[in-house]
Order: C-alpha cells, then structure tokens, then sequence
C-alpha cells in the first residue's frame, strides 16, 4: 500500500461526491481488484458490530495483514446530516500505518451502505488492503445489500434485544455467512445461539454452506479468532468448485444491468426536458389522462426510432458514414 | 451537486467532559453535516490521523483540562506537517483570554469558550471550510 493515506482519503471524498472525474478514476481503479478478502458485519443497533470489527482487526494485524475498514451510520433524513460514531470503536488502529478507516454516511440510501460503497470499496481493494471490513448500519430486516458487496458476511447478534423471535425472521438471517452471538457472557446467549440452529435446521439458507452460530464477547476478545477463521474458512469454501466466480459473474451482471437502467432513465427524462415533453407528459398523468407506466413507455417509444435508424433522422445526417466510419 | 462538510469532533488529552461535545456533535448533524466523533482521550497523533483518514474540513477539540497550550500546538503542528493546511481548527472550551492570542498563532481559527451559542458554531464553522464542497 505504500501509506499515502492522504492521497487515498481525498480520492474517497471524490467517489462520494462522484465528482466528474470518477468515471475514469474508476477506469484505472477497477482493473487493480479482486486480491481483497471482503468482510460484510451486519446487525441491529447496540449487537456489537463495531467492537467486533475493532477485535477481528487487531487478529488480522497480528496474522500480519492490512486491513481497510469502512463503517456505516444513517444520515438524518430531515436534515442530511449525521453522527458517525463506529470510529470511537476503533481508535487505538488510528496510528497503526496498517490500518485504514474512513466513516461513511448513508446520504439517503437504504440498504445499509450508501450509493458510493461498492466504489469506495474497490478502491480499498485496489490500493493493496489484505481485508476490507465493512460495517453496514445498525440492521433491521432490510438492510441486506452488504450481500451483494462482500464475500462473506457476519451477523452480529445479542442476547436480550428480543432477538429470540427476531431470529425467526428469516430476512436478515438469509444473508448471513456467519452468526456471531456477541455479549455471550450475558444471559440468554446460550438460549439465542440454540434459537438460531433451529432456524437453520428448519430453512437452510444458501445451501450446501450452513453458518456457524459462533458465541463471543468481542469486548475482551473472546471467540474472535474463530470468527476469524470461520471467515477463512468460507472463503475457501467459495474459492472451490468455482463457486466465487460464478456469484462474481452474477453480481456483475447485476451490477451493470442497474447501471444501464439508471443511465438510460436519466438520459430519457433529460431528452423529454429538452424537447419541452417532460411537462405535458406529467400533466397527462397528473389529470389522469395518462397512467403512469404508460408515460414511461410514452417516453421510450419516443427514443427508440432513432435507435432504428427510422424516419426521425434528418438526410444528410449520414453523411458521416461516407467517411468509412462504418 | 455540493457535499455535506466533513467535521472531526475530538477530546485530546485527560479531559473527560464530553457532554458539550456531544451537544456539538449532535448540533452539527442537525446542520446538516457530517461529523466523526471520536471520542475521549484521544493523542494528538490520533486526532490528526483520524482528520486525515475521514478528509474532514474541520477539526473541532474540545478541551476543558487546561491543556490547550500543549496539545493544540502539537495538534496543529502534526496537521501542518501532514499536508493538512486546508483544515480548519476550531477549539472549544475552557480558555483563558490569554491565551487565544497564543492558539491563533499557532493555527487556530476560532476559539468558543462557555456559553458560546450553537448557531454562531455553527456558522463559524461553516465560513471556516476552506476546501471546495462541489
């Protein structure tokens, strides 16, 4: 990574902001991933997350390896503001040159990350870390797009928070690699942990990988090396049988599929604009004269003729295809 | 498109009376910004490896113990010497008159003693940012 921790934070704040220069920062940035170990930790508000990801990060220093993290807390919908708080967690990491942390704020995104995170963590990835750890908000039951971002995934629990019928909730549960039932020297621990094998003998989440239900106290370190390992442990797991690239492929192809919708959404609507369209069209719906999925198809129809080569171009358009363009 | 201002909210030093700067925190979030709070106790060398890492705008100390004319110093020293000159420092807490002369010099932009409204930290600390938001 080489430390120019200066260099990597200000190209963080420009993928935030996606600055007009991100395209191509991301053009150059993307090659360079893929050698990161990518650790989601997912759970409700008060389970523990950041005292777990603190605790796996001082295993992984000891092992040797540097570690990025990016930890998640929910701006305030009122007034976009917000209280990034997972850092106060972490703090004896700010001086090890081996550990990166960057406290990200939702910016009106549900979900549990925020509309930068996959960016954010590819340039983590590229700039060398062994293992990003990223810590979603506190979870409920829909907070599960860390699925999509991370290898693997851990789900903080604690005794207590009426989790014991929380855990039946199939939601959250399905997304998770790895149950960590945190404060384990509390009441109940034993009860929730049991709980939650239940669940899992019942509905097997993504088979043939069945999740470990780990019991921990990350506050004194406790049971941390075996969440470490059952990370380990699950990354090999994807690796074989060419399970990892198939969900790559997957992902990617969702990834792009989103992006040409919201490229071409935004591009349909700016053209609507332009042409005076936009207006009228949402007249139509407003005065129910038009349903609004049919105002959406009104504006795709418009677009498609000049895909079809029809008879909205004006002649002498083609004349760039006599230069041998084609 | 503009972003919203980054602020570190830290306490240096031995002092344990966050209360203020947790009102602060929760202040500059109702403003609309967004602020790394990291806590007690935090070194000089922490503070400023936490402004550099979040690439905040602001750093806000809040210091009550006296200590002011040791740790801000060093605090801003250390965010000189790690190309931080761009962020703006404000402190906030008990500090005698005589010594704001002294934190000017050694970097700070505003000082807010006892008392000192939310709004006008508020908006100080808004026209401090020295860095482009868009």
């Amino acid at each position: 990574m080489g430390g120019d921790y200066l260099s990597l934070s200000r190209l963080i704040t420009h993928v935030e902001s996606d600055g007009p220069q991100v395209q191509e920062l991301m053009g150059r940035v993307f090659p360079l991933t893929g050698r990161a170990r990518l650790i989601g930790v997912t759970g409700p508000p008060g389970a523990g997350k950041s005292t777990l990801v603190d605790a796996m990060t001082a295993g992984y220093r000891a092992a040797g390896l540097t570690v990025g993290i990016l930890a998640f807390d929910p701006s305030s919908p009122f007034t976009g503001g917000a209280v990034l708080g997972d850092r106060l967690r972490m703090q004896r990491w700010a001086t090890d040159p081996g550990v990166f942390i960057r406290s990200l704020a939702t910016r009106g995104h549900l979900g549990g990350l925020s509309p930068a995170a996959r960016g954010v963590a590819r340039l983590l990835d590229a700039a060398g870390f062994d293992v990003v750890l990223i810590e979603t908000v506190g979870a409920g039951q829909s907070e599960i797009e860390i699925m999509d971002l991370a290898h693997t995934v851990v789900l903080v629990l604690a005794p207590g928070a009426g989790d014991d019928i929380q855990a039946q909730k199939a939601g959250i549960l399905e997304i998770a690699d790895v149950l960590a039932v945190n404060k384990a020297d509390l009441a109940g621990a034993a009860m929730l942990a049991g709980q939650l094998e239940s669940v899992l003998d019942l509905a097997p989440s993504r088979p043939p990988w069945r999740p470990p239900v780990l019991q921990v106290v990350a506050r004194e370190n406790r049971g941390v090396d075996r969440v470490l390992d059952t990370c380990a442990d699950h990354l090999s797991w994807l690796c074989a049988e060419g399970r990892l690239h198939a969900r790559s492929v997957r992902r990617i192809e969702d990834e792009v599929a989103g992006l040409v919708g919201r490229i071409a959404a935004a591009s349909l609507v700016k053209e609507a604009r332009e042409a005076g369209r936009w207006g009228p069209l949402i007249q139509d719906v407003v005065q129910k004269r038009t349903e609004p999925r049919a105002a959406a198809l009104l504006l795709w129809e418009r677009l498609r003729p000049q895909h079809g080569g029809g008879t909205d171009i004006a002649p002498g358009d083609d004349g760039s295809c006599g230069e041998g363009s084609r | 498109m503009t972003r919203p201002i980054r602020v570190l909210v830290a306490k240096p030093g031995l002092d344990g009376h966050d209360r203020g700067a947790k009102v602060v925190a929760r202040a500059y979030r109702d403003a609309g910004m967004e602020v790394v709070y990291t806590g007690l106790h935090q070194t000089p060398e922490q503070v400023v490896q936490a402004a550099l890492q979040e690439d905040v705008d602001v750093v806000a100390l809040s210091i009550l113990s006296g200590a002011h004319n040791t740790l801000v110093p060093r605090i801003t020293g250390l965010l000189r010497s790690a190309g931080l000159d761009d962020v703006c420092v404000l402190v906030g807490g008990i500090i005698p008159r005589a010594d704001e002369g002294r934190l000017a010099d050694a970097g700070v932009d505003a000082i807010f003693g006892p008392g000192s409204s939310l709004d006008s930290i508020v908006s100080t600390t808004r026209r401090c940012v020295r860095k482009p938001l868009s």
